[in-house]
């Protein structure tokens, strides 16, 4: 009994950040998704807007003093108006040359390096961590456990967003624009639809998502820096979004989350050596068993 | 500019200014060549770092711990990572397009975490290689059978059955093409091509460690590969040389490069989509096939 209170005890605060990583990783991979089903792209640009998001934040809040939450609203919409700039630069010219989805993959690597360079510049290589004084620094006691702010506020911000997400592209006169291009952009234009539009809103309203994943990972993980996004939250958004299947917004949440306490159980589990090789073992392994993903399905088309 | 004018003026000057760049030209040309390969077969897949992680642990655990003669140790590594293709492409040739290219990327991570945790590969430490040499001729030598092996191909029933698979596979099964083993073959040929290049790698390095097989590091080869046009067997050669010797053409624009460098690229991407070198079977219709 004694035994098991104290695999409880430890247990709990763990799941717990499996579930807050788990949140970063759907609120990431939303709008990597969502760009995927509209355009067939993998917008590599998405893991530098995600670093854009948290140190653009600082920048604002600690070398100009504005308060955090204006701080992080401005870079949202900072972030935001780079996701048009990467429609505008990156993919809007291939389109229009009818030029192979694959190269428009080449296009965001290169947006990446040059958005991680400019940051690089102006905040230094060096990884900083938000003051706690500029930052939800408290914390709620719930018996044994202590949750911080920062992560409370990962989790509803990112639950919240995701659902809103969805409903924008179920229910909306926008997102039902957004269903119409992702399912045949073609047809969509020749109903009448301003195509590049939609697409150029679509990046925008992602963007803002993968600034905010990246605020809150920043603010939870007390880690901002300019490479951030590379390697290790871009090739697991990837993973989450493959086992979301593709383009599915629902499937993304329920992966980042998945992925977010298979990680958790593999470091209680196995250790701290192996639990990163896990994620991947087993990525590869429900890929192996499952060839179209495992929440195959409603792709962002057949979100009705 | 520096680095145009030394070459026409001072070329010996600039052999030695740029030794290490030059090798690394050559070995990055093979190793986007083992992209082309499977590429060409019809498949994205990324798991060359994996192969060259292989390729290069092996054959420096050999020469280095167990004195084998260098060129065995580097046939060696290759033919390790070619071995280890056959039972990973067994289920993993089964996924299509974007699934296919991520377990595969799932696959050199995993080959990163396994060096990582495997004591005689030093662990996250690395391994250094006392002998290692700079010389150009292993690199170029491999180069020239390699691409010209590649060329010839085209003409032959490998290449044809390769073409077919490519632009339609089920159309290409009907005509009596076993699929499923070409796209193996291509496969463990890129493993096996990957792998070398990973053991010529380390042995001009002096020093191997995991950083050499990341993620960014295989997007790279493919971002050599399609922008040099997967077209012809030029095509990747050019991409890679290219691309590889840029941030040493650029060094003129200090701590502004990476960015120069994505500047460039997004302009040589736009400016021909299909590949510098899109030729007949240009990245358009392969890109177009290769589904992402």
């Amino acid at each position: 009994m004694a035994l098991a209170s104290g695999v409880a005890a430890t247990l709990l605060p763990q799941a717990l950040n499996g579930i807050f990583t788990g949140s970063i990783y759907a609120l990431f991979a939303v709008g990597y998704t969502l760009v995927f089903g509209v355009l067939d792209i993998l917008n590599l640009a998405h893991s530098a807007v995600f670093m854009l998001g948290a140190v653009i934040t600082y920048g604002l809040a600690v070398t100009l003093g504005l308060p955090f939450l204006l701080a992080a609203l401005l870079a949202t919409l900072g972030c935001a108006a780079v996701g048009y700039g990467i429609d505008l630069v990156a993919f809007r010219p291939l389109r229009h040359r009818g030029a192979p989805p694959i190269s428009a993959l080449l296009t965001s690597i290169g947006l990446a390096l040059i958005f991680v360079n400019i940051a690089e510049l102006r905040f230094g290589a060096n990884s900083r961590a938000l003051p706690a004084s500029v930052a939800l620094s408290g914390s709620v006691r719930l018996g044994s456990l202590v949750l911080e702010d920062s992560k409370i506020a990962t989790l509803v911000l990112s639950l919240a967003l995701a659902a809103a997400l969805g409903w924008i592209v179920r229910r909306t006169r926008a997102g039902r624009a957004i269903r119409a291009v992702a399912e045949n952009p073609r047809a969509a234009q020749l109903m009448g639809m301003d195509v590049d539009a939609v697409i150029a809103w679509t990046l925008v309203l992602t963007s803002a998502l993968g600034a905010v994943a990246g605020i809150l990972y920043g603010l939870s993980q007390h880690d901002i820096n300019p490479f951030m996004g590379r390697d290790q939250i871009e090739l697991k958004g990837l993973a989450v979004i493959v086992l979301g299947g593709m383009g599915s917004i629902r499937g993304a949440v329920v992966a980042g989350y998945l992925l977010g306490l298979a990680e958790v159980a593999a470091l209680v589990f196995l250790g701290s050596n192996v639990s990163g090789g896990v994620a991947f073992v087993l990525l590869f392994l429900a890929l192996v068993a499952f060839p179209g993903g495992i929440l195959r399905g409603r792709s962002v088309a057949r979100q009705v | 500019m520096q680095f145009f004018t030394q070459l026409l003026g001072d070329p010996l000057g600039f052999y030695r200014a740029h030794q290490l760049l030059l090798a690394q030209l050559g070995i990055n040309a093979l190793l986007t060549l083992s992209m082309y390969i499977t590429l060409r077969a019809g498949m994205l897949t990324l798991a060359n770092v994996g192969y060259m992680a292989v390729g290069a642990y092996v054959s420096v655990l050999l020469h280095v711990n167990g004195h084998v003669p260098l060129p065995v140790a580097v046939l060696a590594g290759a033919l390790a990572a070619g071995l280890l293709a056959i039972p990973i492409g067994v289920p993993v040739l089964r996924l299509q397009g974007i699934f296919l290219a991520i377990a595969t990327i799932g696959f050199g991570q995993v080959v990163v975490g396994a060096i990582l945790n495997i004591p005689v590969t030093g662990e996250g430490r690395g391994l250094t290689v006392p002998d290692a040499s700079s010389s150009l001729l292993p690199a170029y030598l491999s180069l020239a059978v390699v691409a010209y092996v590649l060329w010839r191909l085209a003409g032959t029933r490998l290449g044809k059955a390769w073409d077919a698979v490519r632009e339609d596979a089920l159309a290409a099964e009907a005509q009596g093409i076993d699929v499923a083993r070409y796209r193996m073959l291509a496969f463990v040929l890129g493993a096996v091509l990957a792998g070398y290049a990973g053991a010529l790698e380390a042995h001009i390095n002096f020093f191997i460690d995991t950083s050499l097989y990341s993620f960014q590091r295989v997007v790279g080869v493919l971002v050599f590969a399609t922008l040099g046009g997967i077209g012809r067997v030029a095509g990747p050669v050019v991409g890679s040389t290219i691309l590889t010797a840029l941030p040493e053409v650029i060094r003129f624009a200090q701590s502004y490069r990476d960015a120069l460098y994505g500047v460039i690229l997004i302009a040589l991407v736009i400016f021909r989509p299909q590949g510098l070198l899109g030729g007949r079977v240009g990245i358009r219709r392969v890109g177009r096939r290769v589904k992402l």
